[in-house]
């Protein structure tokens, strides 16, 4: 039963890509798009219900039942937006339906690997669907056929390459490492096996692995200075992948580095990994908070905040400990959900303004209040303000890292305001200035949106216990 | 192992090596592929003696790919797409021969002394190939640094994964190689159709990086 389950989980996106890829008429196919992607979620949602066992090559644990439900819940709205925002593509002539059928069957291939690769319990098999959900991105990025947008995925496309390539370089290592402790053949790449000999691996080599392995997986991350893919993609592709980009590919990547930071922690001799992380964390967080200020592009500078925050997350995760680890969870869950929650309102005001100049737009609270005022709670929410989500969960990271590290915590204080300062500045702009532009009401569907912003209001008031003690069990299986 | 067969292994894990830093000072493009095929072959070749070594069958599939995709299939596309773009001229190079030269031989003495130093565990053609292999995947990402061209970029990133591939089947018993090696040649399609598809020549004018640096998205 509980395998059918994780296999329900693969197989409905996979049919539907097939489905999707050969059915005409794009209002049908986004019903359908949408359909399938809540039926993954659903399905999902039933991983907490029936008790799930872990095979070869699938697995289910505390860790990633979190990111399989936020990754599903979250492609499900964005597949409700997306046909509200594609249905404006169509009729400006941006799309054209044999473009939206691949659009649509790529999306859910998308939701295929980026299952896939959380649901994987065999590192040969997480690289593989990591690599997949790279290239499904890339031909959606460069979807529009623009100069900038070709060369946006032409970018992401060489450095996501070199990035999994040396994942992969990575993960030889770490079977390299693993084959004199649990012999040859598949064992030496199934997770939970290697999670349980961890201690007996050669610390050498699993510490050179690990090196690879963050560069690699941290190109995905969009950690600074890896990062360079990360805005051209954002700010070029459609803008529903730009929120499934921020919202949950980054996290797929983390999550695959995560699991590898555990295999070092298990092993007395190796090097801490949670330095290199703290590091690579603070310098994405500082970088990425001065580069929102010469922004001129609204999505590349949300894509620039994207940076930050997974520079936030992984500051959380390097720290490490009990509490730490709630706290990235938190912020990571906060973050997926209100930043896509951004893409969704940014998506609109493009199409209603034909641009994303941030200077040919303005006074948004005036001419589309709804999707104005939606933006600025996005992004009140975003900066870190209070009483919302993302203010618990920045307060809980600091709380808990600043008795341990108080000039590091410092270091990260500095540049969340430093990226509070930018944002604020910039949107100001855009909400309550002179109004400019095109200000005909937008179709757009509010639901995604409000619907991500309610639970994120929600959560910085009150975090369900149910929640609470999951986070819990997932920050201890951390360490 | 006989030494015999130690000493084959090992002449092929080093041909892959010279052949990587051949591939550092070509400066056109149709002979720098025809060193692309001739780095594949070698791979090929070093794959299949594994395979032999090993006693692992399923490594000949891993070894056809490499001969038969990578030294026939990518060079041949890859001359037509170029004759078709006319972009056969001299290569544009970030820095001197001579400097790359010498920025390769320290990368391969930097992965010797890494791979040698952490892997006194392991056996001998192991160690060595992996030493080798990650000279090549380093001797690759030389390559991409230090060409503006697109095309050469992508030859750079193939001999990159050569690296890996070597790597892969040197780990012996190493699960799902087969299955990796096929995914890469997808990605490396993909890569190759990408430079068609997306007619950067046409879009970008030209395929020199450089160009599409160009762009920031940032423009007033």
């Amino acid at each position: 039963m509980t395998l059918d389950v994780l296999s329900a989980i693969l197989l409905i996106p996979a049919v539907s890509a097939a489905v999707l890829a050969v059915l005409p008429g794009y209002r049908l196919a986004a019903q359908l798009n949408a359909a399938a992607a809540l039926a993954t979620f659903l399905t999902s949602v039933s991983l907490f219900v029936v008790e799930p066992v872990s095979g070869q090559y699938l697995l289910v644990d505390d860790l990633n039942k979190v990111f399989i439900v936020l990754t599903t819940f979250v492609g499900f709205t964005t597949s409700v937006f997306s046909a509200s925002y594609i249905h404006h593509e169509i009729e400006i002539g941006r799309l054209t339906p044999a473009f939206l059928r691949f659009y649509h069957a790529m999306y859910q291939v998308l939701m295929f690997a980026m299952n896939l690769a959380l649901v994987a319990n065999n590192i040969g098999l997480m690289w593989v669907a990591v690599e997949v959900a790279t290239l499904t991105t890339v031909l959606m990025v460069g979807i529009y056929r623009t100069h900038e947008a070709l060369e946006a995925a032409w970018k992401y496309f060489i450095l996501g390459s070199v990035g999994i390539a040396l994942a992969l370089f990575g993960t030889i290592l770490v079977y390299m490492a693993a084959r004199p402790v649990v012999g040859e053949g598949l064992d030496g790449m199934v997770w939970t096996v290697l999670i349980r000999n961890a201690a007996a691996f050669d610390p050498a080599l699993l510490n050179v692995a690990f090196v690879f392995l963050l560069l690699g997986y941290g190109t995905k991350v969009g950690l600074a200075p890896l990062h360079a893919w990360l805005p051209d993609a954002h700010a070029e592709g459609p803008t529903p992948i730009s929120a499934v980009l921020s919202g949950l590919l980054l996290n797929v990547a983390l999550y695959a580095l995560l699991r590898f930071k555990m295999m070092l922690a298990a092993n007395l001799g190796a090097i801490a990994p949670g330095p290199l992380m703290v590091t690579m964390g603070l310098i994405s967080v500082i970088f990425a908070s001065l580069m929102l200020y010469r922004r001129r592009d609204i999505k590349r500078m949300f894509a620039y905040s994207s940076i930050e925050h997974m520079g936030i997350i992984v500051f959380a995760f390097g720290m490490g400990g009990p509490l730490a680890n709630f706290a990235g969870l938190l912020h990571m869950t906060m973050h997926s959900l209100t930043k896509s929650a951004i893409f969704f309102a940014v998506g609109h005001i493009a199409q209603v303004k034909g641009t994303q100049k941030i200077a040919d737009i303005g006074g948004l609270t005036v001419t589309n209040p709804v999707l104005g005022w939606g933006l600025m709670l996005g992004v009140v929410a975003i900066v870190g303000l209070p009483p919302l989500g993302i203010f618990m969960s920045e307060f809980l990271v600091v709380s808990s890292t600043f008795a341990r590290a108080p000039w590091l915590t410092v270091i990260l204080v500095l540049g969340i305001i430093i990226a509070l300062g930018g944002l604020l500045l910039r949107v100001g702009v855009v909400m309550f200035g002179e109004p400019k532009g095109p200000t005909a009401p937008a179709e757009a569907s509010y639901v995604p949106m409000f619907t991500h912003l309610a639970l994120v209001a929600m959560a910085g008031i009150y975090l369900p216990p149910v929640l609470v003690t999951g986070f819990q069990n997932v920050a201890r299986l951390l360490g | 192992m006989s030494s015999l067969q130690f000493d084959i292994a090992h002449l092929l894990a080093g041909s892959l090596v010279l052949a990587s830093f051949v591939m550092l000072y070509q400066d056109r493009l149709y002979s720098l592929l025809n060193v692309y095929a001739l780095h594949a072959s070698v791979l090929a070749l070093s794959v299949a003696w594994q395979a032999y070594v090993q006693k692992a069958p399923h490594l000949y599939v891993t070894a056809s790919i490499a001969l038969i995709f990578k030294a026939i299939i990518i060079p041949v596309a890859l001359h037509r797409i170029i004759a078709r773009l006319g972009i056969h001229r001299e290569l544009e190079k970030v820095i001197g021969v001579g400097m790359t030269m010498m920025a390769g031989i320290a990368l391969v003495a930097l992965s010797m002394v890494v791979m040698l130093r952490v892997t006194p565990g392991a056996d001998a053609l192991a160690r060595e190939d992996l030493a080798f292999a990650l000279s090549v995947v380093l001797l690759g990402l030389l390559v991409m640094v230090t060409r503006r061209n697109a095309v050469s970029q992508v030859v750079g990133f193939m001999s990159l994964e050569n690296g890996l591939v070597l790597a892969a089947t040197g780990a012996k018993g190493m699960p799902l190689v087969v299955e990796i090696s096929v995914a890469f040649s997808v990605l490396i399609a993909f890569i190759v159709i990408g430079i068609f598809l997306f007619r950067i020549r046409e879009r970008f004018d030209s395929v020199d990086v450089q160009a599409l640096d160009r762009f920031r998205g940032e423009r007033r």
